[in-house]
């Protein structure tokens, strides 16, 4: 399997041996470059999951979905990517202008680091640290700060509702997650993004976990949709209900920085899924078949790691386009008094599961 | 120069002197290459994704689900992403009678629209009040409150007639300039002037 | 009981006129001891010397219908006795009549305009209105809130005092859902005061898409007005064009051809059948379950394509006409229909798989908005809505007109009367359409591939002074027409008042009772199962 960090230590090495450069200038560069290229991918991907999702829904929806604007409708994203920035963004009055400005960045900063932390592939990853799962978590939650900024900021009673709902969504739902990635953690005995990766050597957790590790995705996969603010979760900007939620009053360009955000947060979710249950970027291997990992370890990890994000989304897309929306209270009683206490439970039984050795050698 | 519509032959449109002589006014002072091309950029990525408003009063408000709806699919076009708030809509597409009481309404939408924003006056009563020309409160053709790009006669009209008033839109977006040219704020004082001296 | 009241039963039903001292002991009576309990219509008239109001009353054990008249000649500031403290359906309607004729209701709780702007000069449906436009001129300022309202009371010497009053208190959260709202099907405006997420009261602010469409018809010659019913209700077009077709025939004394009104019943029921499929899409679109309003709208393309090939037009047929109808069928048309009950049977199998047995569904639908049988009645809800709740009200059934007599179906009942029964009414309602529809094709096919469609119309339609009221059963509830003529003897007569009892303006009336106390999500689910269409309410 080939190792990206042979790419980077060569470009390391290049800028501070060959070209002589300090650490400290070679590493400022070696940020630019990084957060160029992430910020690059983030759009080239929030643009690829819109058309996924209109694609996939027109599939559901016995559509055909956009496909004249260019080859299978696939420059459709782009014209609205224009449309969307030459669109005016509507001043209002009556309102404090410089937050109703920063809530939008707040969302999109708050998907960006996190996208920043997933593992693209074998030694490909912008931070690693030891407690990168613990990470993901707490700057995810930033989101939330930015969409109550929206809400309350916007001066509409809409976006206050909508706010409000998504307040009460994001905090709760983020508990259930917590224990669900706490469950894992608690198998691998590992919060870094790397060791949790490598210890799916030889199987993903999803299988080698027991019982727990499936429960724990199923949890992991509802309370993610909720975090999203996806159907049948999508509350907080329920277009039948409150027009667009939070988002009602924002146009042009802050506009497309929620939706955007909103696109990648659903790829956030599946790649945190994807590295938690299903191995991140290690291919599927089985103890034994050595021929068969073989072929495996043929195909490049960064697919291994963008399938099986794409996989998991298709299952919350699927989803969305086939529930009905909850109610807020049927909303907060599934996780009060369903989610977090089979959560909780499930983190015990994973405890003693994994004290006692009974989960399979992984 | 021609405004070309995929699949649709320049010929199979009605009012073609229109967009013609749109196009020559347009053109009469020539552009700048590195501007017309920008525009024309621009153009075609606003023409190709017109985010609809939810409109509907009336009965043409069911031909446009109908639009929506598997037959006739609008997403084809990238038309399907129909937005409830005005803010982020791109055109708003009228389908039915404004009333009195209702005229208020549909002006302050139309200002809360972000620009660029188009008006399609789809079916009879939106385009003259109708078949209820002759009611004491009907608004006789929505033109006496917002200024209209495209005429959609019918009632209603048929999701073809739909996607026929759509494309023509598309092809007014697409010789219009987004720098320079035709200032559409401009016209569009005019005729907000024009309606208050009324 | 009533001494000055005087009975005619000279007409189709028996005509009561009594004073308006005496009218609301009458009333009263008519309610408690002779079980008159549903309120059909409520029809408000210039008689020129007089103005006055029709009541037609239906007895729900017997189904026999009575009608009252109450007038008074004070043009100026006209008074009657409000009947709203006995049937909740007055409510709303006397606010109609009140602005459409200026007859103020006495122990009214809430005297407001109901359709116009509070700023409208004038009483537009009397007959000496002046509809100069400079006196109502299109105003594009928003028009003021309309809290303000009053009361008319009335103390134990006969003394009536005004009082004014406040729709909302101060202290109120008043969230304002409409006119222009994804989910109140149209133009209908709420203004919701809420705690939380909870819905306390709700204000319903109509008129936003009134056309004057009964104004418009005193001015058109009979076959003229038909075009209008199809504008109304459109997704009961031909039923409701049927009804006035019905109550103009029932004036001539015109016998319609057997085919005609086979299929005419035919068309009523396919556009039973797409109301439904309708209704069904957007009930799931409003609960946030997109893909189930697709797959209700694809079915709905095949009835569209039935009324094209032989009406000509997906919506707005035109195709019912006074003594029958337009043109012979198209020669597919039974085959059509044969296949679009067959697709529709099999593709109502997987909308129960997709929504009916969802449990987000079901815990959204099930207990929500309870609507009890009294309730009903009192508002006079009819349709899939009343027969949720148990009112048996189907006209089909109660007061049958057209073949209906000579089909079997079945009257689909349910008993709680919340949310997913309305909606599981309108799901078995298809499946009898669908029955009666498969009879309707025998039917048609032993009288042949052409027949004899149109009855011998006059060219000139002239009817005899009276008034007839003739009622259908819409695919939203019990759809009237009351017709009145003087009898005028010119070339072209026109209707001297035409006014359409729609079954979706007694449905609004039920908003704030259903929702108060559930939560902003409820009010959605609610009026989606409720299922209105607002043109038919503002008319």
């Amino acid at each position: 399997m080939f190792d990206f960090s042979v790419v980077t230590t060569w470009f390391n090495d290049l800028l501070t041996v060959s070209a002589g450069m300090p650490q400290w200038l070679a590493t400022t560069i070696e940020c630019v470059i990084v957060g160029a290229l992430l910020l690059l991918g983030y759009t080239v991907l929030a643009m690829f999951y819109i058309m996924y999702e209109r694609w996939v829904c027109a599939w559901f929806q016995c559509r055909r979905g956009p496909l004249r604007v260019g080859p299978w409708g696939s420059l459709q994203i782009f014209a609205d990517v224009i449309k969307m920035l030459i669109k005016e963004v509507v001043d209002l009055w009556k309102t404090d202008n410089f937050l109703h400005k920063l809530a939008p960045y707040f969302v999109l900063i708050a998907s960006v680091v996190v996208f920043a932390c997933l593992p693209w592939g074998k030694g490909l990853q912008a931070i690693d640290f030891n407690i990168g799962v613990f990470f993901m978590t707490a700057v995810s939650s930033l989101g939330v700060v930015g969409i109550l900024l929206a809400g309350w900021s916007s001066n509409s009673k809409y976006t206050l509702i909508g706010a409000m709902r998504s307040g009460a969504q994001m905090i709760s739902y983020e508990l259930s997650i917590g224990i669900a990635m706490l469950t894992i953690v608690c198998l691998a005995g590992t919060m870094s993004v790397t060791g949790l990766v490598e210890a799916q050597q030889n199987g993903w957790f999803i299988f080698t976990g027991h019982i727990p590790a499936i429960i724990a995705f199923i949890i992991y996969i509802i309370a993610a949709t909720a975090e999203t603010n996806r159907g049948p979760f999508d509350l907080p900007e329920a277009e039948h209900e409150l027009t667009a939620g939070y988002h009602t009053e924002y146009s042009g360009i802050h506009f497309g920085f929620f939706y955007l955000a909103e696109y990648l947060n659903l790829f956030i979710v599946s790649g945190i899924a994807s590295l938690l249950f299903l191995g991140g970027w290690m291919p599927l291997h089985v103890a034994g078949w050595d021929g068969f990992n073989a072929v495996m370890d043929y195909i490049p990890s960064t697919v291994w790691f963008l399938g099986k994000a794409i996989l998991v989304s298709f299952i919350i897309i699927w989803f969305k386009w086939s529930f009905p929306r909850v109610r807020i209270d049927q909303m907060l009683a599934l996780e009060w008094r369903y989610l977090m206490p089979i959560g909780l439970f499930n983190l015990v039984l994973m405890a003693i599961i994994v004290s006692m050795g009974w989960h399979f050698a992984g | 120069m021609e405004v070309k519509i995929k699949s649709m032959k320049h010929e199979d449109f009605k009012d073609n002197e229109y967009i013609d002589q749109l196009v020559q006014e347009l053109n009469a002072s020539g552009t700048n290459v590195v501007v017309g091309k920008l525009d024309q950029l621009i153009n075609w990525g606003i023409s190709n994704s017109l985010w609809p408003f939810c409109f509907g009063t009336s009965c043409c408000a069911i031909e446009f689900m109908c639009l929506g709806a598997a037959r006739y699919d609008m997403a084809r076009f990238g038309f399907e992403v129909a937005r409830n708030s005005p803010r982020q809509a791109d055109y708003i597409m009228c389908q039915g009678t404004i009333t009195y009481r209702m005229a208020p309404a549909l002006k302050r939408l139309y200002e809360q629209m972000a620009e660029p924003k188009y008006v399609i006056a789809c079916g009879a009563c939106t385009v003259s009040g109708g078949p209820f020309k002759n009611s004491y409160c009907v608004v006789k053709g929505i033109d006496e409150i917002i200024p209209v790009d495209v005429y959609l006669p019918g009632c209603p009209p048929r999701p073809e007639a739909m996607f026929y008033a759509l494309m023509q839109l598309q092809r007014k977006i697409k010789v219009q300039k987004f720098f320079g040219g035709v200032n559409r704020k401009e016209s569009r004082k005019k005729f907000f002037e024009k309606s208050s001296e009324k | 009981m009533c001494p000055e009241a005087q009975c005619d039963a000279s007409g189709e039903f028996l005509l009561i006129s009594v004073p308006d001292k005496q009218w609301h002991d009458l009333a009263r009576m008519l309610k408690e001891e002779l079980h008159f309990d549903y309120l059909t219509a409520l029809v408000g008239v210039d008689w020129k010397e007089e103005l006055g109001v029709m009541y037609y009353l239906t007895n729900t054990e017997t189904q026999e219908m009575i009608h009252v008249k109450v007038a008074t000649t004070d043009r100026e500031q006209p008074r009657l006795h409000s009947v709203s403290d006995l049937w909740a359906v007055a409510n709303y309607q006397e606010r109609e009549v009140f602005d459409f004729y200026g007859i103020e209701f006495i122990n009214h709780p809430d005297m407001r305009r109901f359709f116009l702007r509070n700023d409208w000069v004038g009483y537009p449906l009397r007959k000496d209105y002046d509809d100069d436009p400079a006196k109502n001129p299109l105003r594009l300022e928003d028009e003021e809130n309309e809290d303000n309202t009053y009361r008319l009371v009335e103390d134990e010497q006969g003394n009536v005092t005004r009082i004014d009053g406040k729709v909302f208190g101060d202290e109120e959260y008043v969230v304002n859902v409409g006119p222009q709202h994804p989910s109140t099907h149209g133009v209908m405006r709420y203004r919701a005061s809420i705690e939380g997420e909870l819905v306390k009261k709700v204000d319903v602010v109509s008129g936003y898409i009134h056309r004057g469409i009964e104004k418009m018809c005193e001015s058109l010659t009979y076959p003229q007005t038909l075009l209008y019913t199809e504008r109304m209700d459109y997704m009961s077009a031909h039923i409701n064009r049927h009804c006035l077709c019905l109550c103009i025939e029932k004036a001539m004394g015109l016998e319609v051809p057997h085919r005609a009104e086979l299929i005419r019943m035919m068309m009523d029921e396919l556009m039973r059948l797409s109301s439904h499929l309708l209704s069904y899409g957007c009930l799931t679109m409003d609960q946030g379950a997109t893909t189930a309003f697709f797959y209700g709208f694809r079915e709905r393309e095949l009835i569209y394509d039935i009324f094209d090939k032989t009406c000509g037009a997906r919506m707005s047929m035109s195709y019912l006409t006074i003594g029958g109808v337009k043109t012979d069928v198209h020669p597919d048309f039974i085959k059509d229909v044969r296949h679009a009950c067959d697709v529709i049977t099999k593709n109502l199998k997987e909308y129960h798989k997709l929504f009916t047995g969802n449990i987000i569904a079901r815990n959204r639908m099930v207990g929500v908005g309870i609507l009890g049988k009294d309730d009903a009645i009192n508002y006079a809800i009819t349709g899939p809505s009343g027969r949720a709740s148990g009112h048996h009200c189907d006209v089909r059934k109660c007061h049958p007109y057209s073949l209906y007599n000579e089909v079997e179906f079945d009257e689909v009942m349910y008993e709680t009367g919340d949310s997913m029964d309305r909606y599981m009414v309108r799901m078995k309602e298809m499946e009898e359409s669908i029955k009666i529809l498969r009879q309707c094709c025998d039917m048609l096919e032993q009288e042949g591939i052409e027949g004899e469609y149109i009855a011998k119309v006059p060219k000139l339609i002239k009817l005899p002074a009276g008034h007839w009221y003739q009622q259908v059963e819409g695919s939203r509830g019990a759809f009237g027409v009351y017709l009145e003529s003087d009898g005028d003897p010119k070339p072209f007569q026109k209707p001297y008042r035409l006014h359409f009892q729609s079954p979706c303006f007694n449905l609004v009336g039920i908003v704030d009772l259903t929702c108060k106390d559930n939560l902003i999500a409820d009010l959605i689910t609610i009026t989606a199962s409720i299922d209105y269409v607002i043109p038919d309410i503002d008319r």
